[in-house]
C-alpha cells in the first residue's frame, strides 16, 4: 500500500490561515490502513483546526467526511453537492487525492494534509517499511523474492557493494543490507549460482524517471 | 469580574485509579466540584479524540488517573495511553495551547488521597493557566 505520514498540525493551520469554512476528507484506502488519514484522523484533525480556530478567538466550520477512496473519480464525485459550501479542502490522502479533487472541482482551493512516502507494508504494529519503488520492471524472482530496487540504497542489479557492514548498509546502521539478505537466502534455497549471472544495468525507463506514466487496459477502456 | 470557575475533564480508569476513589470517598475527602469524571475500563481505551474533544467542548484541563505502569490489568494500557498523551501534547504546543494543559497520573490502588490530591493540583494549574479561550 501507499504509505503517508501526517503533516505537522503547525502546517496545516498556516495552510488554512483565512478560512473560515473548510472541509476535511478523508481515505478508507492505504491511507487508513496506515492510520493517517482515515475518518477516525480526519476527526481528529477537525477537532484540532476548531480548538486552534477558537483559541485565536475565530469560530470556523469545519465539515468532516471520509470517502471509499480518493483516487477514482467515482468516489471523487461524492463531493459535487458539498464542496461548494467550503472555502477549502483539505485531503488526508496520498498525494493521488488532492490532485483527483483539484482537477474534478477546479475552482476548489485544496491542501495536503499528508505527506506520502513509499509503497511498503506493516513490518510490526505501529511501522511501515518501503518494499516497491514502482520502478515498472519487477524483477524480484531473480533476487530470493526481495527487490533491490527499493531496498538497496544504490539500487544495485548485481550487489552488494563494499559498503555492506555485518549485514547493514553503509548509508545508515538502521538500515539492512539487502543484497546481505538476498545472498544469504539464495544460499539457503541453493541458489548461489544465479547470482552469478550478470544482469544488465536497469533501464529505467519504466520507471518515474522515463516521465509521467500511464496505464492502459485496452480490454477496460472505452 | 467574575471569578474564572475553570472546567476540567479527569478520565480515570475501573482499576487502580477507581479503587483510589473509593478510598477517598470512604476517607471523607471529596473531589472539587469542577472536576467533570468520566470512567473508562481502562486508560488504554481512550483515543486521542477523546482528549481533544475534551477542549473542543471547552475544557480548561483534561487529566488521567490510571494504574501504575506495571500493575495494568490489561497489561500496557496506561503505557498505549501514555504515548497518545504526549502526542496531543505535542499537538496542543503546534496549536497554540499550554500542553500543560494535559496530564496523566499513575497511582496505586490504594491512595485516596492521591486521588484528590491530584485533582486539587490540577485545578490549582488550571487557575494559574486561567482559562482555555
Amino acid at each position: 500500500m501507499i504509505v503517508a505520514e501526517a503533516k505537522p498540525i503547525k502546517e496545516i493551520l498556516e495552510m488554512i490561515e483565512g478560512f473560515n469554512k473548510i472541509l476535511v476528507v478523508g481515505c478508507k484506502g492505504c491511507v487508513t490502513v496506515c492510520n493517517v488519514g482515515g475518518a477516525k484522523e480526519v476527526a481528529i484533525l477537525a477537532s484540532a483546526i476548531r480548538i486552534a480556530e477558537k483559541k485565536k478567538g475565530k469560530e470556523v466550520e469545519v465539515g468532516e467526511i471520509t470517502l471509499e477512496r480518493q483516487c477514482d473519480p467515482e468516489y471523487i464525485e461524492e463531493l459535487k453537492d458539498i464542496i461548494q459550501d467550503y472555502e477549502a479542502v483539505v485531503s488526508l490522502a496520498c498525494g493521488v487525492g488532492p490532485q483527483f479533487i483539484s482537477e474534478r472541482y477546479p475552482e476548489a482551493r485544496v491542501f495536503p494534509a499528508v505527506n506520502t512516502k513509499f509503497m511498503g507494508g506493516a513490518v510490526e504494529h505501529g511501522v511501515w517499511a518501503e518494499r516497491c519503488a514502482g520502478c515498472g520492471q519487477c524483477v524480484i524472482h531473480y533476487f530470493g523474492g526481495m527487490c533491490p530496487i527499493a531496498r538497496c540504497s544504490k539500487s544495485l542489479m548485481n550487489g552488494p557493494c563494499g559498503g555492506s557492514n555485518h549485514g547493514k548498509c553503509e548509508v545508515s546502521p538502521e538500515i539492512d543490507c539487502i543484497w546481505d539478505k538476498i545472498v544469504r537466502k539464495m544460499m539457503a534455497q541453493g541458489r548461489l549460482d544465479e547470482l552469478l549471472k550478470i544482469r544488465p544495468p536497469k533501464s529505467w525507463l519504466t520507471a518515474r524517471d522515463g516521465g509521467p506514466r500511464k496505464m492502459v487496459r485496452e480490454e477496460l477502456a472505452k | 469580574m467574575q471569578e474564572f470557575k475553570p472546567k476540567i475533564v479527569a478520565f480515570y480508569c475501573s482499576n487502580c485509579a477507581s479503587s483510589a476513589a473509593e478510598i477517598s470517598n470512604k476517607l471523607g475527602l471529596f473531589l472539587p466540584e469542577n472536576i467533570k469524571l468520566i470512567n473508562v475500563p481502562c486508560t488504554g481505551r481512550i483515543e486521542i479524540l477523546h482528549l481533544l474533544k475534551a477542549f473542543e467542548n471547552g475544557a480548561d484541563m483534561v487529566y488521567v488517573v490510571g494504574c501504575q505502569e506495571d500493575s495494568c490489568q490489561y497489561i500496557n494500557g496506561i503505557l498505549k495511553l501514555k504515548k497518545r498523551v504526549a502526542h496531543v501534547k505535542n499537538m496542543l504546543e503546534q496549536m497554540g495551547i499550554e500542553p500543560q494543559r494535559l496530564e496523566v497520573f499513575s497511582l496505586y490502588a490504594g491512595k485516596g488521597q492521591d486521588f484528590v490530591n491530584i485533582a486539587n493540583e490540577m485545578l490549582n494549574r488550571a487557575k494559574q493557566l486561567g482559562p482555555i479561550y
